[in-house]
């Protein structure tokens, strides 16, 4: 049983997805939108290149509160998140959170998925089984 | 422009998946997770799971495609050149293992207009071969500009 508390920062998640992350996420998750695996595509509808799955950055944070909560898959109860910036790959994530409450073995953690400074995932709530 | 909301309540036909053991692990490998109840079935079985079991997340690989058929709806009307996923949330019952047969069924939950942006906000409900619900998520669409 983990021991979570009220105001804990849970262990940070640091992970580089490489140039072939969305490639090998798409094949995972059967999300070939264009936007995420031709530079060329994306460069056409205005981006400024390829750009992670919001999917693939929100399994992170499902990793990272899982593991705040010992590691068994079936701990994670509830996930919800915003997408709001966009994810480049070759650059660092950091998935970072703080314990907001624990009740009746159940904790709540908000969690924020970051490249640098812009927020990838933001008001992400986590409910995780203790 | 008022934005279309007569999809709101549209059910969508239901969706089946059977999970496989080697398509977990190849989504478990993509989010770096190691534990080993997602690759190897003794494990799984030891930690309490009737096989390997997938990660949380993997229900999108099962329960996506009945949004499918929602998202591109002609009475739905999303302009897809100007739309983003803005938000998802998915609540978990009983966990999804390899050998599993799920089936997904969509909804419209709502479609708003804020800010000058249309919300179109849909549900889909998974379900095992037993009958028990493995996942409810909520999806939501923001479109630009309507």
């Amino acid at each position: 049983m983990a021991a979570l508390n009220a105001g804990d920062r849970i262990a940070e998640l640091r992970v580089t997805p490489d140039k072939y992350t969305p490639h090998r996420y798409a094949g995972a998750s059967g999300d070939f939108n264009p936007i995420h695996i031709d530079p060329e595509f994306a460069k056409a509808v205005g981006l400024p290149n390829t750009i992670l799955h919001g999917l693939y950055m929100m399994g992170l944070v499902a990793r990272a509160a899982t593991e705040a909560a010992g590691g068994d898959p079936g701990s994670l109860k509830r996930l919800s998140v915003q997408f709001r910036g966009m994810g480049a790959p070759e650059t660092e994530i950091v998935v970072s959170g703080e314990v907001k409450q624990v009740d009746d073995g159940t904790a709540t953690i908000d969690v924020v998925a970051a490249q640098g400074e812009n927020q990838t995932i933001r008001n992400a709530e986590a409910e995780v089984s203790l | 422009m008022a934005i279309k909301t007569e999809a709101v309540g549209k059910e969508w036909p239901a969706t089946t998946y059977e999970v496989g053991k080697e398509k977990i692990g190849e989504y478990a490998r993509v989010v770096g997770l190691e534990n080993p109840v997602h690759f190897d079935r003794e494990a799984a079985r030891a930690a309490g799971y009737r096989d390997v079991v997938a990660p949380p997340m993997f229900c999108v690989v099962y329960s996506a495609p009945a949004l499918g058929p929602a998202m591109f709806d002609p009475e739905v009307g999303m302009n897809f050149a100007a739309m983003v996923h803005g938000g998802q949330e998915f609540v978990w019952g009983e966990p999804a293992c390899s050998g599993d047969e799920i089936e997904t069924t969509s909804k419209c939950l709502e479609i708003y207009e804020k800010d000058g942006k249309g919300f179109y906000v849909f549900e889909t409900v998974s379900t095992n071969q037993d009958g028990a619900e493995v996942v409810r998520g909520t999806w939501t669409n923001i479109v630009r500009g309507v």
